[in-house]
């Protein structure tokens, strides 16, 4: 059967099964629209939060990223997971213990205040929807490489499915369906990878090929490790080893921390915590959404690795015409050019861009059959350009596996954005339906009504997304640093404080919050849009870039909190007495029926 | 004599968090980041020990910590008589 055909019967399989899902698990009151009736299994919510955390970024980003910039992608590998230890013992529990259905309905309650409440709403809603434009953009560039359709009908796809399953089954729906988008997307991530390490190592598991020794073509142990190997292989080409960084010490750190707080004050992630039955449940299910994120995690740098060992050696210096098939497949696709500078016939490959900006074809093609390109060549020695997106994308092919493989890479590729943008809708539905309408406009509104104005909430979010997604802003990719440093600065320390810290009061976390917020804001919209030209370490504030610039706006949001809670009077007694409450396990079953 | 006794599980929770965390900063920042350059002189397999712990060890740490963690805290419960029922 051929790579079309299978790939239109993956993709298409897995959205019948989705809405199985869905119609099977439609919802009737918003207690299970919001929180899918809180008595998901901590095993299920773990793989429902892994599916919602990994966005498509994670499944056909991150390992190309990692290949390209070595030891300083360590800090997406860390940022992204430690922030499940921060969730697991400082937030997870106790809000889950508190019982509501959302990140504003906490910060509303804990801190007795509807302007704290309306503050957290506007955060949740801007955090989501620059996070969920990426996502739907994501499902429409799959559609379009595997499936030769235009992206604009990649996104409308996409949003019909997650219409289906997002409003009719509310949080329950999302759950189910994410725990099989889950099983694809590890299945379709770990397949490649395994061949791939077997292929270059001998070893079944990745994360050990990766410390491993490389085979030859014979596949005889040739006794060289394949980081050492690496690290020649880049350091010949003009780029600095893989193993060490580039960035500052400095930058590094703040960009983790930034991460690492970011995801655990993100409000999608944050709520599926409120899906579990009880307190225990809360913190186990977190050790198993961290172990089903790690599979993919400690598996994305070993493909990384491999990827770059295996373009380099079956790349460089070799002639056009002998390159394996996948090179001009993927030429074809627009993610490789090549342009013949020295005019031997040969493909070199160097440090820094062989042309300026991304290939544009001439449609012509040249003496050796390759697409010929108008751009600029610059004037050092490297002739190829290859998108980062190739090292999952292409692993198929490069590793020579079979056909079915490459398409289930396609219905990866899709389960991983759709389940992430699904997850974002519904949280952005009930800060509407829930904090704005039901807490603060319209508090006698019944629970039918309730239930409605979030399923049209979840419409015209999945509506306003796809909008983004068909005609994305220039800026999503730039954004990015937005969410987490958002979530960090504002988010983390307040939860985070309001339950370890019972004297903190409304004054407090409101001017922190607003503080940690509008520096993080301004800082990251200077540097990358006010004045990109300056967005260099030595005009950052002590060597601290915009995606690291969270953390310093989560320090100053507990400095100026703690600063101005000590001026003003402690929050009233009931308010310290449910901070008393949250904190033991007992009687978490009651508290959710309110 | 129960108030008490609550203040006192709060307070083991918090230690306990603290021990863990600490260990969460080392492995991380500390052997990720911090020490990176030294620890990069040890080589551990084919791995120099810094970029291992950055790019994997570090995320074995933390699966680790949460499973102790979800352990420690149900021993909790149980000892201070607040686990759910």
């Amino acid at each position: 059967m051929d790579i079309q055909l299978l790939t239109y019967l993956f993709v298409g399989g897995s959205f019948v099964l989705y809405i199985a899902i869905a119609i099977a698990s439609r919802v009737g009151s918003t207690k299970e629209f919001y929180v899918a009736g809180g008595g998901v299994s901590p095993i299920a919510n773990g793989a429902a939060t892994a599916a919602d955390w990994m966005s498509a970024a994670s499944f056909i980003s991150m390992a190309g990223i990692i290949a390209y910039s070595g030891y300083d992608a360590s800090v997406y590998l860390m940022g992204w997971t430690g922030g499940y230890v921060l969730l697991a013992m400082l937030l997870a529990p106790y809000l889950r213990k508190f019982g509501k259905f959302t990140v504003p309905d906490f910060i509303g309650d804990r801190y007795y205040s509807n302007v704290a409440r309306t503050v957290a709403v506007i955060c949740v809603i801007f955090v989501s929807f620059t996070y969920v434009a990426g996502q739907m953009r994501g499902t429409g560039i799959v559609f379009a490489r595997f499936l030769e359709v235009d992206v604009d009908i990649g996104v409308a796809i996409g949003m019909v499915i997650v219409f289906f399953y997002a409003v009719l089954g509310g949080m329950k729906g999302i759950t189910y369906t994410q725990v099989a988008q889950y099983c694809v997307l590890i299945f379709a991530f770990t397949v490649p990878a395994i061949f791939l390490s077997i292929m270059m190592t001998g070893h079944i598991l990745p994360q050990t090929g990766f410390g491993a020794t490389l085979l030859d073509a014979a596949g005889n142990d040739t006794g060289v490790y394949l980081l050492t190997r690496l690290d020649q292989l880049v350091t010949e080409l003009g780029f600095s080893a893989y193993t060490s960084g580039t960035k500052s010490t400095i930058d590094v750190f703040f960009i983790t921390a930034a991460l690492m707080c970011g995801t655990a004050g993100l409000p999608h992630v944050i709520v599926r915590f409120f899906t579990v039955p009880r307190v225990r449940d809360a913190r186990v299910s977190a050790g198993w959404a961290l172990f089903f994120i790690a599979i993919l995690y400690t598996s994305a740098p070993a493909v990384g690795a491999f990827a770059r060992v295996n373009l380099i050696e079956t790349v460089d210096n070799t002639a056009y015409e002998s390159l394996p098939q996948w090179f001009r497949n993927w030429e074809n696709s627009g993610l490789i050019a090549w342009t013949d500078k020295n005019a031997d016939g040969e493909v070199q490959m160097s440090a820094g861009d062989p042309f300026k900006g991304a290939p544009v074809y001439t449609g012509e093609r040249g003496s050796h059959g390759e697409r010929l390109l108008s751009n600029a060549p610059t004037d050092n020695p490297g002739e190829v350009y290859i998108d980062r997106d190739i090292i999952v994308l292409a692993n198929p092919e490069i590793g020579n596996l079979p056909a079915w493989v490459v398409a289930l890479v396609a219905a990866g590729g899709v389960a991983a954005a759709l389940s992430t943008a699904a997850g974002l809708l519904l949280v952005i539905s009930s800060a509407i339906s829930h904090d704005l309408l039901k807490k603060q406009l319209k508090p006698d509104i019944s629970e039918k009504g309730e239930l409605l104005a979030a399923r049209i909430a979840a419409a015209v979010a999945i509506v306003i997304a796809g909008y983004f997604g068909i005609n994305p802003p220039g800026f999503v990719a730039q954004v990015v640093a937005f969410a987490f440093g958002l979530a960090a600065s504002s988010f983390f320390p307040v939860i985070l404080m309001g339950i370890f810290y019972k004297r903190m009061n409304k004054e407090g976390a409101i001017a922190g919050m607003l503080v940690g917020l509008i520096f993080t804001f301004s800082y990251i919209v200077y540097f990358k849009f006010v004045a990109p030209e300056m967005n260099t370490p030595e005009h950052w504030w002590f060597g601290v870039s915009p995606e690291g610039i969270g953390t310093l706006g989560m320090i100053f949001n507990f400095v100026v909190s703690l600063v101005v809670c000590r001026f003003t009077a402690p929050p009233p007694a009931e308010i310290q007495q449910i901070v008393e409450e949250i904190r033991v396990p007992r009687g978490a079953g009651a508290a959710v029926d309110h | 004599m129960k108030g008490k006794s609550r203040q006192d599980y709060w307070k083991a929770n918090v230690r306990l968090i603290a021990t863990l965390l600490v260990i969460w900063f080392i492995v991380s920042y500390g052997f990720g980041v911090l020490l990176v350059e030294p620890l990069n002189t040890i080589h551990f397999f084919g791995f120099k020990l810094g970029f291992w712990f950055a790019q994997q060890g570090a995320i074995y740490a933390f699966l680790v910590l949460i499973v102790v963690y979800a352990w420690a805290m149900n021993r909790l419960d149980r000892e201070y008589d607040v686990e759910e029922q």
